[in-house]
């Protein structure tokens, strides 16, 4: 019978966890530059790919 | 014509470098890519073609930063052997920009971390100070051609703190809003269950708490502007919305006390996000510029001093005093007045008056602060400190020192000052016609008057045809300080332009020639020995003669204040000066000149003139249809017949006038009634800029600063401006048409609230859907205005 009682708490506290996420993410600056994330996520693989391809390189010449 | 692979500049086929298979316009460019392939970063490259920049010689410029003193300002942070530092680095343009400002780390050892905000083009270093120096890191950056801008502006600066409440309120109001939405579906659909009326008050309480927040804190911004205004006696549009709010929240809790039904929560939470919806969407920055610079930032934050033992020391510029012996070093920025004691200086006042071509002074000259030093160093002696120096003594004026909070009242305010007393007569009219047959449906009456008609559609209007065009003319390279400045843009009806640097580009110079013929061996010579100066009236003679062979040059000499001579050929070449080459002053000396002297012979002369704005004439022409135009000057009044040839006859000209005497013409128009746009750019407008109603600042290049202003307009767009003008008149007009269809609303609502049949689930569809109507409205009449306007 108390069920309902029971799942509305549960979803408001659920509710309210996500919203003090999204209060600390405010607070903490994440949402004070939302340009350079979206290019700084396409930089990893940039950076694995030039050592990878440096060894390549450096094989003809030393042979 | 190639493109070098580093910087993307033209690259000029003698100057060429070949290194590692790519091309590179410079040494400079070269270093950097040097820089790069040796650390592995040449995926610098990818990400954008050519991004570069060259890296400009700063020998001796951050000596300052040895000072601890002063590093000290700068910081952010710091404890033990950490620092953070931010730097304003004006070149970051792109996502490579952003790579290697994120991986200085591997470029020099103790930077452990940097992080670029992009908007901002700020880069936030932290570092170890054991292992790097400031100084280490500023030098690097330069060196990879990101060289930061350090100014008066960032000391004592610190930690600036973010002003993040608005965001945290309509997270807030969101949350609240969502969350009673759903709980108040059952209600809506009133179906008759056991199950649901069971729970009924379990729910409604639900609601009632999670309403609170929203009504005691996001809200709270408009019972606080409330209360100020009805204590200042300005009837503006937050007293009705507050009322409203309260309202709302006290007949919701009675109903749900009472059992009389669920009340307008649902509605009363979606009205206070909605508005703060609209607030959020006005305020629209443009990070990367800053429209509150005086003279701070672009001044240096220290200067190198020299003691009576000879020895330099760097001091920051605050400290210094009268007597005190600088000395200036090329392109460093003259602080404060003194007297030149170095034989002849070229000093570039382009930042105080928009002016490109240097001045020259001699020993024993006086030499006021805001100029740039250019060519070999300089010694002077200080006579004023720097707040009683020419230039920074306007900011001592009354204009800069009144933080004025609200200078104009907005439409909006306007509008309320009848609708809020009107609103008040209709609910006591309502409340006193029931109140005879019902005390009860009296009091509905009242509150739901109260309610209905808060004026939340009237309320968005402003902020979202405001926020829309903010960022219309943003696109068009208008950038508007805030939202309020539409408005004024609307009610102007008197324009005063700056002359030099704003109706004038320092770019081009209109460039003709007066003597003897040059022969096409001579043109050849001339272009040659001009090749090899840095002047900038060589530079600009040097593009404006036709192209030619090479010679080699022999024995060249640049003489600082006279000009440059060279052997070239067998033939002696002297470009310079009148007194250079032998010929006497005449009379016209308010012309720039270059002299020309071949083989001892006196050629003739080059005359410099200002050369005006692309369109200029097209759009005076258009303006002084609906607008008095003027013409202030710092300058002389040499070239007043070319203007009135060029300008409709009735635009005022005014020459001759200093920063102040700016001022006080604008204060005079104003106080004759007129609402004053002043267009200038140079800091010897600001004080002018500051005191108009509104302040355009014309900027050649938006990232470089401009002094305080309103807005900034990109010098390549000038030509628009009476377009811009047109259509902040359209945007107020769709304000004022989406009033009248708010009004509307109001009205219909009123229809139910007056007969008492006001359900919430009426008010909960209503609400929604005017706002809705009203958004999409000014979007697009706001949009249609801004296609359709040529």
């Amino acid at each position: 019978m108390s069920v309902i009682y029971l799942l509305i708490s549960i979803s408001i506290v659920v509710a309210i966890i996500f919203f003090i996420a999204f209060i600390l993410a405010v607070k903490k600056g994440q949402y004070d530059d939302d340009y350079t994330p979206s290019v700084r996520m396409l930089f990893d693989d940039e950076l694995i790919h030039p050592k990878v391809e440096k060894p390549k390189i450096e094989t003809p010449t030393t042979l | 014509m190639q493109n070098c692979f580093h910087c993307g500049l033209d690259i000029i086929k003698e100057e060429r470098i070949i290194f590692d298979e790519k091309d590179f316009c410079c040494n400079g460019c070269k270093t950097v890519y040097e820089i790069f392939s040796l650390n592995d970063m040449t995926c610098y490259y990818d990400f954008e073609k050519s991004p570069g920049a060259t890296p400009l010689d700063i020998k001796g410029k951050y000596d300052f930063l040895d000072n601890e003193g002063i590093v000290g300002k700068l910081l952010e942070f710091q404890e033990d052997n950490t620092a953070i530092v931010s730097l304003n680095i004006p070149h970051i343009h792109c996502s490579s920009c952003i790579w290697i400002l994120e991986n200085l780390q591997r470029l020099q050892k103790g930077i452990s971390t940097s992080q670029v905000n992009f908007p901002e083009k700020k880069v936030r270093i932290t570092y170890n100070t054991e292992i790097v120096s400031l100084k280490t890191i500023v030098h690097l950056l330069s060196s990879i051609g990101y060289e930061p801008y350090i100014s008066l502006e960032n000391y004592e600066t610190g930690k600036n703190n973010v002003d993040r409440s608005l965001t945290y309120k309509l997270g807030l109001a969101f949350f609240c809003f969502g969350n009673i939405m759903l709980l108040s579906f059952p209600e809506y659909f009133e179906v008759k269950e056991y199950w649901l009326d069971n729970y009924r008050p379990f729910f409604r309480w639900l609601i009632f708490a999670l309403s609170l927040p929203s009504f005691l804190y996001s809200a709270s911004g408009y019972y606080v502007s409330a209360y100020k205004s009805i204590k200042s006696g300005m009837l503006n549009i937050d007293i009705p919305i507050a009322l409203g709010i309260i309202i709302f929240f006290i007949r919701s809790t009675f109903d749900i006390v009472m059992d009389y039904g669920s009340g307008f929560f649902d509605s009363l939470t979606g009205l206070i996000f909605f508005m703060l919806l609209g607030k959020m969407f006005q305020i629209k920055t443009y990070s990367f510029l800053s429209f509150e610079r005086d003279f701070k930032s672009y001044f240096p934050i220290a200067i190198t001093k020299i003691n009576a033992d000879s020895s330099e020391e760097s001091v920051p510029v605050y400290d210094i005093q009268k007597g005190d012996r600088l000395l200036i070093r090329n392109q460093e920025l003259i602080p404060v007045d003194g007297i030149l004691m170095s034989e002849k200086a070229e000093i570039d006042y382009s930042f105080v008056t928009g002016e490109a071509i240097p001045i020259t002074k001699k020993s024993g000259d006086k030499v006021f602060a805001g100029g740039k030093q250019m060519g070999k160093v300089i010694e002077m002696e200080v006579l004023h400190s720097v707040s009683q120096s020419y230039l920074t003594q306007l900011w001592s004026n009354d204009v800069f020192q009144k933080e004025v909070e609200q200078k104009h009242k907005s439409i909006t305010d306007t509008i309320s000052r009848y609708f809020t007393p009107i609103l008040l007569l209709i609910a006591f009219a309502g409340f006193g016609y029931w109140i005879f047959i019902d005390a009860n449906i009296a009091f509905n009456v009242f509150t739901a008057v109260l309610i209905v008609a808060c004026p939340c559609a009237l309320a968005l209007t402003a902020p979202f045809t405001m926020g829309n065009v903010l960022r219309i003319l943003g696109k068009k390279k208008f950038y508007l300080k805030n939202a309020l400045v539409i408005e004024q843009l609307a009610k102007v009806d008197t324009i005063v332009f700056d002359k030099t640097g704003t109706i004038t580009t320092n770019k081009k110079s209109n460039i003709s020639y007066e003597g003897k013929k040059l022969s096409e061996e001579n043109l050849i010579l001339v272009k040659n020995v001009l090749r090899a100066s840095n002047h900038p009236l060589s530079r600009m003679l040097y593009d404006f003669l036709p192209e030619s062979k090479r010679y080699k040059i022999n024995d060249f000499e640049e003489i600082t204040g006279k000009g440059i001579q060279a052997d070239i050929e067998g033939n002696q070449v002297q470009i310079g000066s009148a007194s250079f080459v032998g010929k006497s002053e005449d009379g016209n000396i308010q012309q720039t000149t270059v002299h020309i002297k071949i083989n001892e012979v006196y050629c003739g002369k080059y005359i410099f003139n200002n050369q005006y704005r692309e369109g200029l004439a097209n759009l005076f022409e258009q303006l002084s249809h609906n607008y008095q135009i003027k013409v202030l000057s710092g300058d002389n009044e040499g070239e007043r017949d070319t203007l009135e040839s060029i300008l409709p006859k009735q635009t005022e000209l005014v020459f001759n006038q200093k920063p102040e005497q700016k001022l006080e013409f604008i204060k005079k128009l104003q106080e004759e009634g007129k609402n004053v746009m002043m267009v200038g750019d140079g800091l010897n407008d600001a004080g002018a800029l500051a005191q108009s109603n509104i302040g355009i600042s014309i900027s050649e290049n938006v990232n470089v600063f401009s002094p305080a202003c309103d807005a900034i307009l990109d010098a390549g767009e000038f030509r628009k401006l009476n377009y811009f003008l047109k259509l902040s008149q359209k945007s107020i007009s769709t304000i004022k048409m989406s009033f009248a269809l708010s009004l509307l609303y109001n009205v219909v609502g009123l229809s139910f609230a007056i007969t008492g049949n006001l359900q919430p689930l009426v008010a909960a569809i209503i609400m929604p859907l005017s706002t809705v109507t009203i958004v999409s409205f000014v979007t697009i009449m706001s949009n249609f205005y801004a296609k359709r306007l040529k």
